[in-house]
């Protein structure tokens, strides 16, 4: 299998990526290609153009801000999960790029690129949205802050528009507890049902795969905000939700899951 | 478009479509027929090759995304005179039985040993996950794998 031709330009910096962006249609951003090169060769997706921001130094990184780390949108997986600054103070997120893909696909696969595509069914997306993130977004004429919780808006679709480039995520530092659970059930697999939780004064919880984008459990949220039990709370987790059916579960099955899940994760976390 | 790649110590400058899979590049451009195809969906790991210095599966990599990079192959692991260490460790524990899986195992374990030099079983197991047996050989390959970081004398704990 391989894609449908199409031009490829390497951007050399982001001012380019952008005026390549704004000048030619239906090109599309390339990071590390591990979400965008399978859809191209099942030929789900042909872009006319690819422009390369993979290699683009001026975008990996991971920096100390005092209150948040601000993480460079081309930054991989694989650095993210080995990252002592994230470790000590964000240990939620190396965890959770340490259970993307695997070692090769974190070799590659970027966390900017994972969040622009915005699948409900990956982990990082999930993991920003409980963080609370913010996320810098470049464009030909300003830059813009997103928040994570106003970032996602269909399946997979974001808020970017297509001459608009994610350059930083900004996730703020938090001292409390916090799990993931990742359901699948073969190594590598995409979650079938994943949640993840921060506990910080107030406990935040996203839940992977129950929604065409990754969701928050509000329901959940509101129920231990009111002083419920984690029992009682965790009932809630689907509330709200509308989990696909495919080959590895149904929908069904996967509000289950998340009730099970949800469970599990705040037992960790609070 | 034209690319220009260090491959296993040996400079190439070779035209290439923009859609050319770097593992097509491999075998087809630079006849370098080792690095095997398996599931073409970067599941498997057959076709994982070293991009300077770090595993990835070159199925899932365009060839104009390794211009300017350095690739290793299984065809760069091995002197003139003998045997990596790790295929050597291959070769010893019985670490494979139709074989069509060990490139791609054998190029994982060096990326994964020079992450991990001395790590347990478990290690191992976790560290192969994006590596696809479908003899399930997988006892004899983490038994390699274990026996080639003692060979590279990481500590086996």
């Amino acid at each position: 299998m391989f894609p449908a031709s199409f031009d490829y330009a390497k951007a050399r910096s982001v001012a380019e990526a952008i005026s390549i962006l704004s000048s030619v249609e239906d090109a599309k951003l390339l990071a590390g290609g591990h979400s965008l090169l399978p859809l191209m060769k099942l030929r789900l997706a042909s872009p006319s153009m690819l422009v390369d921001i993979g290699s683009l130094a001026e975008l990996s990184y991971i920096e100390d801000k005092g209150d948040y780390v601000a993480i460079g949108s081309m930054t991989r997986h694989h650095d993210i999960s080995s990252s002592r600054v994230l470790k000590s103070e964000i240990p939620l997120l190396p965890y959770v790029a340490s259970q993307v893909g695997d070692p090769q696909v974190r070799h590659r696969g970027t966390i900017g690129g994972s969040i622009s595509h915005g699948d409900g069914a990956s982990d990082l997306p999930a993991a920003v949205l409980a963080l609370d993130a913010k996320f810098v977004v470049a464009g030909p004429k300003r830059e813009r802050i997103v928040p994570a919780t106003e970032f996602f808006v269909g399946f997979l679709e974001t808020v970017l528009s297509p001459d608009e480039l994610l350059t930083e995520i900004r996730v703020p530092k938090f001292s409390g507890g916090w799990s993931f659970q990742k359901f699948n059930r073969r190594a590598q697999d995409w979650a079938i049902v994943g949640v993840a939780a921060v506990n910080d004064g107030g406990t935040r919880v996203s839940l992977v795969n129950m929604g065409p984008t990754p969701m928050r459990a509000r329901a959940v949220e509101e129920a231990l905000a009111d002083g419920a039990s984690i029992e009682t709370a965790s009932s809630k987790a689907s509330e709200g939700m509308d989990p696909p059916t495919d080959l590895n579960a149904s929908s069904q099955y996967r509000r289950h899951l998340a009730e099970v899940l949800v469970k599990r994760a705040l037992t960790e976390a609070v | 478009m034209q690319i220009t790649t260090v491959v296993n110590g040996k400079s190439f400058t070779k035209d290439v479509e923009p859609r050319t899979l770097l593992v097509h590049y491999i075998r087809d451009v630079l006849g370098l027929t080792g690095t095997n195809v398996g599931c073409d969906t970067s599941s498997c790991g057959a076709c994982t090759i070293l991009l300077n210095g770090e595993s990835v599966k070159s199925c899932t990599v365009l060839a104009v995304q390794a211009d300017g990079l350095e690739l290793t192959t299984i065809e760069g692991m091995a002197s003139e005179s003998a045997l990596h260490p790790i295929q050597k460790a291959f070769h010893d524990n019985h670490g494979l039985q139709c074989g069509y899986c060990t490139p791609g195992m054998i190029m994982a374990t060096a990326s994964f040993l020079k992450e991990n030099p001395a790590p347990t079983e478990a290690d191992v197991r976790e560290g192969l996950e994006g590596n696809l047996c479908r003899c399930t050989g997988y006892h004899n390959i983490v038994k390699s794998v274990l026996a080639a970081a003692e060979a590279m004398e990481g500590a086996v704990k």
